[in-house]
């Protein structure tokens, strides 16, 4: 599928365009998902850096596992959990290359925890994209390292009982302690001031890159309505009033 | 000139002159020298050695530099091998040609570190998920692990196919002197117009595995297959020791291969009329040669360091037209040529 273009009319001017790191395929993430402007926000960072030409992406198991067909760059399709082992080998490989990943919290929190971590420590010069939502979005809807206590998913039928299932992984905190990343955030993009704070966040985690300053983290806390089986507005208050009592936003670590 | 070196050493300084420039390991004995190796001497070349956090997180680092054009090598043994078979099987169906040295010890589990063969069934039916092979290289000297190693590279990037040395412990550890092939001069290296290295004046260049339409699925998997079938009819490799008048035929291959070349000398001296068939390549395995062989020699003996996996491909290609017995070892021990000597006689006399 791909995306009808808008004619301008003449003595109008656009100010509001489809990134050019952007292909003309038409995202598959579902109505109301924040993936859909974390993707553009990723998309924008590369337009403004001018680095679309020496980009490479790595796309994840989950719900973006087609962001290779969303973007004009260079892409490799990783295993499960295994996209910043993949990102390492690209930028190791060719370090002239800008390597970033785009991950959920299945992927980047429980099956490739590991490799997050050791990537983060070692300084790998990567940037990472995690987009939290809490849950397991492309399997349907079961539990994640980030689901919240009490909060119903298909296999937590009775709501996430934290006795036998443990603590939402804060992630972020846990690589904000070890000494190798450069950046660590966490941001948000239910309402228009987060989504531009959330873009500086993007922006500066690539250009961290560029500066060969080291790894770069940007979590953004997201919602799943379809999976919360909520409507788009409620997911919106999800993420305000649930999920950032949890994953409360800002830098955890900025080293200058 | 020959220089004596350690087969694990020997492996590794091919891999370098074969243009290796990313390696990706994580310890475990018995082939920590390649690691080693690696780390003391590709970042002298302009190359880039990562001990990873395991050997998980290794074979996708290989999958990433593969995929951005740069030749690289894995190595591990057993227990790490089954580690890294869900990263081979995406190196398979993303068809990048990583190497991947397994020097094989005792298992099932953790087993020990002494010399075995029981991997080929992982090494040579598939061993990830899926439908895919490797090419599987079994050298049973020093010399022919730093040639094989050369040739792995080749292999791989002619054919976009994962290649695997299939050694073990005893070869990994053993010194030998060995005559280094001279390094690959870099414009040999076929360019890799599919790599992504920044899609700058070309459209993007995607590395993946993944296709949800089944159709289309089978078209790329038909397509590989393809290949398969030219590697099974182009690259099988193997060697023959004393076969024109033999009554009875060893069939073994790496270190095993090189302990039943010394029980054909001595089964010679005996007046016993015994040759050796050594697989070099175990895939695409030399079923042909194998056969027409089995019109004129009455037993092939396998010998294996395992209960008895190799066997399987020999009886399926000698197809009943001969005795084929097996003699194996288990648990890291490896028989004398004594003991194959005298499993010999129980089918030939002189």
């Amino acid at each position: 599928m791909s995306v009808v273009e808008t004619k301008v009319p003449a003595g109008f001017v656009p100010v509001y365009t489809r990134p050019k790191a952007l292909s003309d395929k038409r995202f598959t993430y579902c109505p109301g998902c924040d993936h859909g402007i974390i993707t553009r926000l990723v998309a924008e960072a590369i337009d403004e850096l001018g680095i679309q030409e020496r980009t490479v992406g790595v796309a994840p198991v989950g719900c973006a596992v087609f962001l290779y067909e969303f973007f004009r760059c260079d892409f490799a399709q990783a295993a499960h959990g295994r996209a910043c082992a993949v990102a390492t080998g690209i930028k190791r490989a060719n370090p002239e290359l800008i390597v970033f990943t785009y991950q959920g919290d299945g992927d980047l929190a429980a099956i490739g925890t590991a490799e997050t971590v050791h990537a983060a420590n070692r300084g790998e010069n990567i940037t990472v994209i995690f987009v939290n939502n809490q849950i397991y979005g492309m399997t349907g809807g079961q539990m994640a390292p980030t689901t919240l206590p009490g909060m119903r998913t298909t296999t937590t039928p009775e709501g996430r009982d934290l006795r036998s299932t443990g603590y939402p992984l804060k992630i972020s905190e846990m690589l904000a302690q070890l000494d190798g990343p450069a950046y660590i955030t966490r941001q948000a993009v239910f309402d228009v001031r987060h989504v531009q704070m959330a873009r500086k966040a993007i922006l500066r985690a690539f250009r961290n890159q560029l500066e060969g300053k080291g790894f770069s983290l940007v979590e953004i806390v997201a919602s799943c309505p379809t999976n919360l089986r909520i409507p788009p507005a409620e997911g919106v208050r999800w993420v305000k009033e649930q999920a950032l009592k949890y994953f409360p936003l800002g830098d955890l670590k900025v080293r200058e | 000139m020959k220089v004596l070196m350690r087969g694990n050493e020997a492996m590794a300084e091919a891999a370098i002159r074969a243009g290796c420039r990313t390696y990706f390991g994580y310890p475990i004995t018995p082939q920590n020298e390649i690691l080693e190796y690696m780390a003391a001497h590709l970042p002298a070349v302009g190359g880039a050695c990562v001990q990873a956090e395991s050997e998980v997180a290794a074979i996708n680092m290989c999958y990433g530099a593969a995929a951005a054009g740069v030749r690289t090598l894995t190595s591990s043994s057993s227990p790490g091998i089954s580690l890294k078979m869900e990263g081979i099987s995406y190196l398979a169906g993303a068809r990048l040609p990583v190497v991947i040295i397994n020097v094989m010890r005792a298992g099932p589990g953790l087993g020990n570190i002494a010399p075995a063969q029981g991997d080929y069934f992982q090494a040579t039916k598939g061993g990830g998920h899926g439908d895919y092979r490797l090419i599987v290289l079994a050298p049973s000297t020093v010399q022919e692990a730093a040639e094989l190693v050369m040739l792995a590279f080749e292999l791989a990037d002619r054919y976009r196919v994962p290649a695997m040395i299939l050694a073990d412990g005893m070869l990994g550890q053993m010194m030998e002197p060995v005559e280094l092939p001279p390094p690959i001069p870099p414009e040999r290296i076929p360019p890799k117009p599919w790599a992504l290295t920044g899609a700058k004046g070309r459209p993007p260049n995607v590395v993946s595995s993944f296709d949800l339409d089944p159709h289309r699925f089978r078209e790329i998997l038909r397509g590989l297959w393809d290949v398969y079938r030219q590697i099974q009819r182009d690259e099988v490799r193997w060697e023959e020791y004393q076969t024109e008048d033999a009554e009875l035929v060893l069939v073994a291959y790496g270190t095993m291969g090189r302990i039943c070349r010394t029980v054909v000398r001595r089964a010679r001296r005996e007046g016993l009329r015994v040759g050796l068939f050594r697989p070099i390549t175990l895939w695409p395995f030399p079923s042909e040669p194998l056969r027409r062989l089995s019109a004129r020699v009455p037993v092939f003996l396998t010998v294996e360091l395992s209960a008895g996996q190799m066997w399987e491909d020999v009886r399926l290609s000698v197809d009943g037209r001969a005795q084929t017995p097996f003699y194996g070892e288990l648990g890291g021990v490896v028989p004398t040529p004594e003991e194959i000597l005298n499993e010999v006689k129980k089918y030939v006399r002189g």
